[in-house]
């Protein structure tokens, strides 16, 4: 499944690398402990957080996220944008909490296996 | 082993204490490198988490540092010196949970105390020796094999 699928699905708005959304997702990881991600993340997730600071583009790019998406309609800093735009790295806003964010793409992940 | 030998690489690195503006941006460097020489997925994605660990550390706790990247036909050995406050009770500090970020730190979702058990995780060999008021200085060993 690729980002634009879970975007449409489930009405992401995309704040930046709009043109990276035919980035593979093979699962996703939700938390907003930076360290705790870097650990048990893997390569082609899509990140789950509410963190909207720039740092969390440096920890995506890093583990090869495939995207971060911030829960509750929180926006990403002017910076982490800026950041996101330099690394080419997909950033999408849902309106959702993140545990009924977390369990949709779980299953929309899950109904494609 | 000449200077000339591709299979060495030596880079060294400045990480300007409390600067979380650019924390990660040496991490993120030193995994371009290790993806250029074309070590194999595994070893680049190890070495990227321990150095990052590391990176965050020095911005979060220290003065001013240094990561040392050098690259051997066997192994990917990072170095982290530091001039900072040091850790008293390094055992402790191991301790997975256990942390003494302030506020702001832990706000941004670092100083969860994850830090140095991460690294003990994913090195092959992890030496750590810190003095008090001084600094504190990190050697991680991963291996290419």
């Amino acid at each position: 499944m690729d980002i634009a699928a879970i975007v449409n699905q489930l009405n992401l708005k995309v704040r930046s690398g709009k043109d990276r959304l035919n980035n593979n997702v093979t699962g996703g990881y939700t938390g907003d402990l930076l360290s705790d991600v870097m650990a048990n993340s893997s390569a082609g997730d899509v990140w789950i957080t509410r963190q909207i600071h720039q740092n969390i583009v440096a920890v995506a790019s890093l583990k090869e996220h495939a995207a971060i998406i911030l829960v509750s309609s929180c926006e990403p800093a002017k910076e982490t944008l800026e950041r996101a735009q330099q690394e080419n790295m997909p950033i999408m806003v849902s309106d959702l909490p993140a545990f009924e964010l977390t369990g949709k793409i779980f299953n929309l992940l899950a109904a494609e296996k | 082993m000449l200077e000339s030998d591709n299979n060495l690489h030596k880079r060294s690195f400045d990480i300007e204490g409390g600067n979380f503006t650019n924390a990660g941006t040496v991490s993120t460097r030193i995994k371009s490198i290790l993806k250029e020489i074309g070590l194999p997925d595994t070893v680049v994605r190890r070495s990227a988490i321990v150095c990052y660990e590391a990176e965050i550390n020095i911005v979060s706790y220290a003065k001013k540092g240094v990561i040392n990247l050098t690259v051997t036909p066997e192994t990917v050995e990072i170095e982290a010196i530091d001039e900072g406050q040091g850790i008293p009770n390094i055992e402790l500090a191991m301790q997975p949970g256990y942390s003494t970020a302030n506020q702001q730190i832990r706000e941004m979702g670092f100083g969860a105390g994850m830090g140095l058990h991460n690294i003990n995780t994913y090195a092959d060999i992890f030496d750590i020796t810190s003095e008090v008021n001084k600094g504190t200085h990190l050697k991680m060993i991963i291996k290419k094999h």
